[in-house]
């Protein structure tokens, strides 16, 4: 007679369990999907922020950049994937000579992504975009000059050694792995 | 509603009487068109069903599924089609050649056979067997012949315990699809396919029979589901440790058979189960509600088949895309232990109250 009962219980319990089971997969049916359909989607696609699609220097609106051509990011890149090309400018006011970024050249063909380039930055002058779509059919238009034609570095950019400290330790825009 | 036998008397009196056919040539066109009409229907049914099995999956999945060629990937099921026509057969070394090609044809056969005895609508059956209940059974479970057959004849041991473990879970799960599928004929007093869909006409069984015809109806799912190898059930397959069971060796059509097969199976447990417990065509109507009877008439009794079939349908996808695989040992303790001692009760209890 227990054999019985636990037999019936077992039945019982199964069924419930086998309904649970059910309802979780009908609430996956239920759910919004999770598949992106890219090349409808590609105005509104959303990606992550740490996502690494390719070098830039921001600019601001009156195009100015940050760079002072100090050239750690070329020092700190792994694969020469940087080159700082600058030159000693006088500066009018002061009359000290002062280094000047001619070009910054980036090789996305040889760039690992590594972001040792953005971390060492002192001056946050280089980003991430989030431009994923850099496949092209020549190789040497992997080769980008960075900043805009005719920019020049942003004044007051220059730190004092106190606010220096600070800045290294503050993360890029959550970007720092 | 509209009796779909205006049309078919039309066909059979102008070849009878306007064109004055003799007796033999009438019969043969009407066989050839009734059998066009079928065989057409069954590949349809499979198109729509691969659809709908490969989105529905999707779904489950939080995926959309196929939605590259034509809208909504309505056209990938018809891409694959032509795919599976244009490859190579592949003959086996040391295979016995001859059951070999005809074992996907016994898989094919068995579930067409099945299809002239389903009523699709009103007036919209082939065959009216006084024994189609019977003959459903039967015909509808000759599939596992040509699994068997194409398990032996492919020389390779993977295909061969695919196949054995088919035969296994067919002989076990076809005693209860059966004995379930017998309380409806309790319940309508009849085997004819026609009338036991007319004895619905007041009220579906599965609404009028109460419990029984509630747990018949929910054991003739799991059986019939168990017996078209899908699912939980589908041991006889089991890519994981089978590679692909007893079509492992099978290539181009001779594949694209069973893979028809295995679909037009699932409809066709979906159809019995809707012509025995969901009132096949019988449109919806409740004792008492004339009027929305009358309107539930309107609407066209294909439509009330066909979607009944797609429920179950839907119900037989929600299984399969929840649970697990089943063990051999479990699969068969499932119904000799639990399926088998419920439909027994519940047949005698049904038995019991329809003669009080």
């Amino acid at each position: 007679m227990k054999s019985f009962y636990l037999y019936i219980k077992e039945l019982f319990e199964g069924i419930c369990n086998l309904i649970l089971g059910l309802k979780i997969s009908m609430m996956n049916f239920l759910r919004p999907k999770v598949t992106e359909q890219y090349p409808e989607n590609r105005k509104t696609a959303q990606h992550f922020d740490r996502f690494r699609a390719r070098l830039v220097m921001p600019h601001n609106e009156k195009n100015e950049h940050k760079c002072i051509a100090c050239g750690i990011c070329e020092m700190n890149c792994p694969n020469g994937t940087i080159q700082v090309l600058s030159s000693m400018v006088e500066d009018p006011e002061t009359g000290r000579k002062k280094k000047v970024l001619d070009k910054y050249i980036y090789d996305l063909g040889t760039c690992t992504f590594c972001n040792m380039c953005v971390t060492s930055c002192p001056h946050k002058a280089i980003a991430w975009s989030q431009d994923f779509e850099q496949a092209v059919f020549d190789r040497d238009r992997l080769y980008c000059q960075l900043n805009a034609e005719g920019s020049h570095v942003e004044s007051k950019t220059i730190p004092t050694p106190k606010t220096e400290g600070k800045q290294n330790t503050s993360t890029v825009n959550g970007q720092e792995s | 509603m509209f009796d779909f036998s205006v049309i078919t008397c039309w066909i059979d009196n102008l070849l009878r009487v306007e064109w004055g056919l003799p007796d033999f040539w009438t019969l043969a066109i009407e066989f050839v068109l009734v059998g066009v009409a079928l065989l057409t229907a069954y590949a349809l049914i499979a198109l729509v069903l691969i659809y709908a099995e490969r989105k529905i999956c999707g779904f489950f999945q939080c995926r959309i599924g196929p939605n590259r060629v034509g809208k909504w990937g309505l056209l990938q099921v018809v891409a694959d089609m032509i795919k599976i026509l244009t490859k190579e057969i592949i003959p086996i070394k040391r295979s016995d050649k001859f059951l070999f090609l005809m074992a996907p044809f016994f898989v094919i056969i068995g579930s067409i056979l099945t299809f002239a005895a389903l009523p699709f609508g009103l007036g919209l059956q082939a065959i009216d067997f006084n024994i189609g209940v019977v003959y459903i059974l039967a015909v509808s479970s000759l599939g596992v012949i040509g699994i068997l057959l194409a398990g032996w004849s492919s020389n390779n041991k993977y295909s061969l315990i695919g196949a054995i473990r088919s035969g296994a879970q067919l002989v076990s799960y076809e005693l209860s699809a059966g004995l379930s599928l017998m309380v409806a004929v309790v319940l309508a007093g009849t085997m004819q396919l026609s009338e036991i869909v007319e004895a619905q006409s007041d009220l579906w069984f599965i609404f009028k029979g109460g419990i029984f015809a509630f747990v018949a109806f929910v054991i003739y799912l799991i059986a019939g589901h168990a017996e078209t190898n899908r699912g939980p059930f589908d041991l006889a397959e089991a890519e994981s440790e089978l590679t692909a069971g007893y079509h492992t060796e099978y290539s181009g059509i001779t594949f694209g058979f069973y893979y028809v097969a295995e679909y037009t199976n699932l409809f066709i447990v979906a159809a019995i189960a809707t012509t025995m417990f969901l009132g096949g065509w019988m449109p919806l109507h409740i004792p008492g509600f004339d009027a929305f009877n009358a309107v539930m008439d309107y609407i066209p009794t294909p439509i009330w088949f066909f979607g009944k079939c797609a429920f179950c349908i839907f119900m037989a996808l929600w299984v399969r895309w929840s649970y697990p695989r089943l063990r051999i040992d479990q699969l068969l303790k499932l119904e000799w232990k639990v399926l088998m001692p419920i439909t027994l009760v519940n047949l005698a209890a049904v038995a019991v109250a329809v003669t009080m």
